[in-house]
């Protein structure tokens, strides 16, 4: 009797994870769906699911009108690269809060998240100019710097309550056995938390990818991302609902795969220490 | 193989981050809306590298409100990203009163700048001097069901008054069937309801502004206007046409749901391209309304190419602007892909062409166009330029949240008299702010 309400139970749970889940995914099926209608499918009403004729011709096009391949390059390369940057300064920061903290430690971490409450239309203009004057417009390495500013607080928060997890008593103990910091840091406490960095890395990754106001203000053709990419598609005098949206599924497709196969390292970095 | 693959993807990063970037000798960089003609132009662009073996054209296209947000950056702050920009009616008079703009009065005499249409290239001259050639211009006005207006027993005038149009929408109207007599822009937005309401407006005998620059939404003109409005609206429109944009309406109209339709000319190669529309061979156009005061419901603007003041390529964006906007360029279109398909509402010389004239909108877009006049646009004397918008930098904020309160009265939020008072308020409160009055 227990046996079965427990069945059932789980059935329900299953059915509602699954409900959930299609009802967060369906956009996303929605846009891939209409990227292989033609432009008079997209708008039918009422909308047609499954009963249209699929063509590639919005991916012709597309291909045809735009660099994809460059577009999809400086993606990676911002993304990634803002991704490591920020690591590399995080690191030491998040292990000097999480093991060395100071007295004003927690103000300085809420300094650090309430930079992430400015709107970033506010400071527009004056890192447009000092991008200008820095010869940075346009450029890849102009965008890794500022995502990885942007970006820097939620990585030292992140990295910061994963060491917290870590007992401080196993860093103790690699010093007395004559660790010097450099090798408490990369030997000792990096492998430990090396989950926790794992899913750091996946989201920052996933966050730089999506960002899409200074990708936009701060790029023209050179340096242009994915981002750009999609904007070139939409229209608010022509119905372009299919072209724009093979183009979004060809822009959100690399993430997506990314993180299917990483979801493991995902999951288990961001349930990492939740269960104790 | 997770390690590895993390080791591969910042391997690959940082050998093309530390690449670098070969600059070629003279590089145009374009920046330009999505539209049809504007991604035909950049198909067709082999012809102007051909002509110009020195220059090479790197495109930089936008949706066109991110696009304006971008070029308006750069421009203000000479930036210096962009050589030719593509910029509309609004933005002109007034990059051009800040020198922002390269004049483009030096042009080739072989380009004709008598031959551009009088209504435009007035919108584009600032002070004498022309600041953007028209790349293509549109107006708005009626496109209507001519199966529905027969079954409805009504024939529809050339130039109809909003009296006919008024009682033809409910007439056409058959909401059980889905049918609805009008559809007519709701979203809220300076450049989607404020476009429209504007335009409409100025039929009214209503304006913005008097010769103090003090707001006139108080006055009886604009409570006529918006309370035509939103009756006709909520008696022949479709659900929800506060949310209404022109694509929405587009959509409405193509699947046969829209009696008539007011929206910008540029949509007629639309409505009537059998590909995508399923009302294509029954649609007919009409001038925009008026209401005997002597000013038409319809708008005018141009999508221009200008130079920024900051590029260092002047000569070679002329060039390049000349091309685009030339008689030979209109002569390229035709014969690559057709007359329907040349960018409508530049030239005098176009509209002489016999072969265009068979174009069965063509008549009516020039007829539109030269129905506006960009500064005289309201009934009473003004002390702004603009037909559906004041060309003053603090319009597109006004205006937007003005949209918002008269979008809330379509949707029935708040009645027509609050959303006018609280037009009145905001835009007094900003106007004071911006020095314009005490």
């Amino acid at each position: 009797m227990q046996t079965a309400l427990f069945d059932h139970k789980k059935a329900l749970v299953t059915v509602c994870a699954w409900a959930i889940g299609l009802a967060i995914f369906f956009p996303i099926l929605w846009t891939i769906l209409t990227g292989f209608k033609t432009e008079a499918d997209a708008i039918a009403s009422p909308p047609l699911f499954m009963g249209f004729d699929w063509t590639l011709e919005n991916y012709n096009e597309v291909l045809e009108r735009s660099n994809y391949f460059r577009h999809f390059m400086n993606s990676v390369v911002i993304s990634v690269g803002s991704t490591l940057l920020g690591l590399l300064i995080a690191i030491p920061a998040a292990w000097a809060m999480a093991f060395v903290p100071a007295k004003h430690t927690k103000d300085i971490l809420m300094w650090m998240l309430s930079t992430k409450m400015l709107p970033p239309v506010g400071v527009l203009i004056p890192i447009y100019l000092m991008f200008r004057d820095g010869g940075l417009l346009d450029t890849r390495s102009g965008l890794v710097l500022v995502l990885t500013m942007i970006n820097l607080p939620i990585i030292i928060w992140m990295l910061y309550t994963y060491f917290k997890e870590i007992p401080g008593e196993i860093l103790e103990a690699a010093r007395m056995d004559g660790a010097t910091l450099w090798s408490e840091i990369v030997y000792v406490l990096t492998p430990m938390a090396v989950p926790g960095i794992a899913s750091t890395l996946l989201l920052n990754v996933i966050l730089a990818w999506n960002e899409a106001f200074w990708t936009l203000n701060l790029t023209a053709a050179e340096a242009a991302p994915l981002t750009a990419f999609i904007a070139s598609y939409s229209s608010p005098e022509g119905l372009f609902y299919a072209k724009l949206s093979a183009a979004s599924t060809m822009a959100i497709a690399p993430i997506l795969i990314m993180g299917w196969f990483s979801q493991k390292q995902l999951v288990r970095g961001l349930t990492f220490g939740a269960v104790k | 193989m997770f390690k590895a693959g993390v080791c591969a993807v910042t391997g690959a990063v940082l050998a093309t981050f530390l690449a670098g970037q070969a600059d070629a000798a003279t590089k145009l960089t374009i920046a330009t809306v999505n539209n049809g003609d504007m991604v035909r132009m950049q198909k067709l662009a082999d012809d102007f590298t051909t002509k110009n073996p020195d220059i090479e054209l790197e495109w930089v296209t936008l949706e066109e409100n991110i696009l304006r947000q971008r070029v308006t950056t750069d421009i203000a702050t000479k930036g210096g990203q962009y050589d030719v920009m593509t910029i509309g009616t609004y933005e002109v008079p007034i990059w051009g009163e800040k020198g922002w703009l390269v004049s483009l009065n030096d042009l080739p005499s072989s380009y004709d700048v008598d031959d551009l249409l009088p209504a435009i290239r007035g919108g584009l001259t600032v002070n004498d001097q022309l600041y953007a050639s028209p790349f293509y211009g549109e107006s708005s006005m009626v496109m209507y069901r001519k199966d529905l207006m027969a079954k409805a027993g009504m024939e529809m005038p050339k130039a109809p008054t909003w009296d006919f149009i008024g009682k033809a929408a409910r007439a056409m109207t058959d909401k059980e069937n889905e049918i609805y007599g009008v559809c007519l822009r709701g979203k809220a937005g300076w450049g989607e309801n404020m476009a429209f309401l504007t335009a409409m407006s100025n039929s009214f005998g209503a304006k913005w502004f008097d010769m103090d620059w003090k707001p006139q939404f108080t006055g009886e003109a604009w409570k006529k206007t918006l309370g035509f409005y939103i009756d006709l609206m909520n008696d022949a429109g479709p659900p929800g046409a506060s949310s209404n944009g022109f694509n929405e309406n587009l959509a409405l109209f193509q699947s046969g749901k829209c009696g008539m339709w007011i929206d910008a000319t540029v949509a007629a190669s639309f409505v009537t391209n059998p590909k995508d529309s399923k009302v294509a061979d029954e649609v007919g156009f009409a001038l925009a309304p008026d209401a005997g005061l002597g000013k038409r419901g319809n708008w005018l603007w141009a999508w221009s190419l200008g130079i920024p003041a900051g590029s260092q390529k002047t000569d070679e964006a002329k060039k390049f602007v000349s091309w685009a906007t030339s008689k030979e360029y209109l002569a390229l279109v035709a014969s690559e892909e057709g007359w329907a398909n040349v960018p409508p509402g530049t030239r005098t010389s176009l509209y002489e062409n016999p072969e265009y004239a068979k174009v069965h909108f063509a008549q009516m877009t020039i007829d539109s166009i030269n129905a506006a006049d960009p500064t005289k646009p309201t009934v009473d004397p003004v002390p702004y330029v603009g037909v559906q918008f004041v060309a003053i930098p603090e319009f597109q904020g006004i205006a937007t949240s003005v949209g918002q309160q008269f979008s809330a009265a379509l949707a029935g939020a708040m009645s027509v008299d609050e959303a006018l008072e609280s037009a009145q308020a905001l835009t007094e409160r900003s106007m004071k702010k911006a020095g314009y009055i005490k």
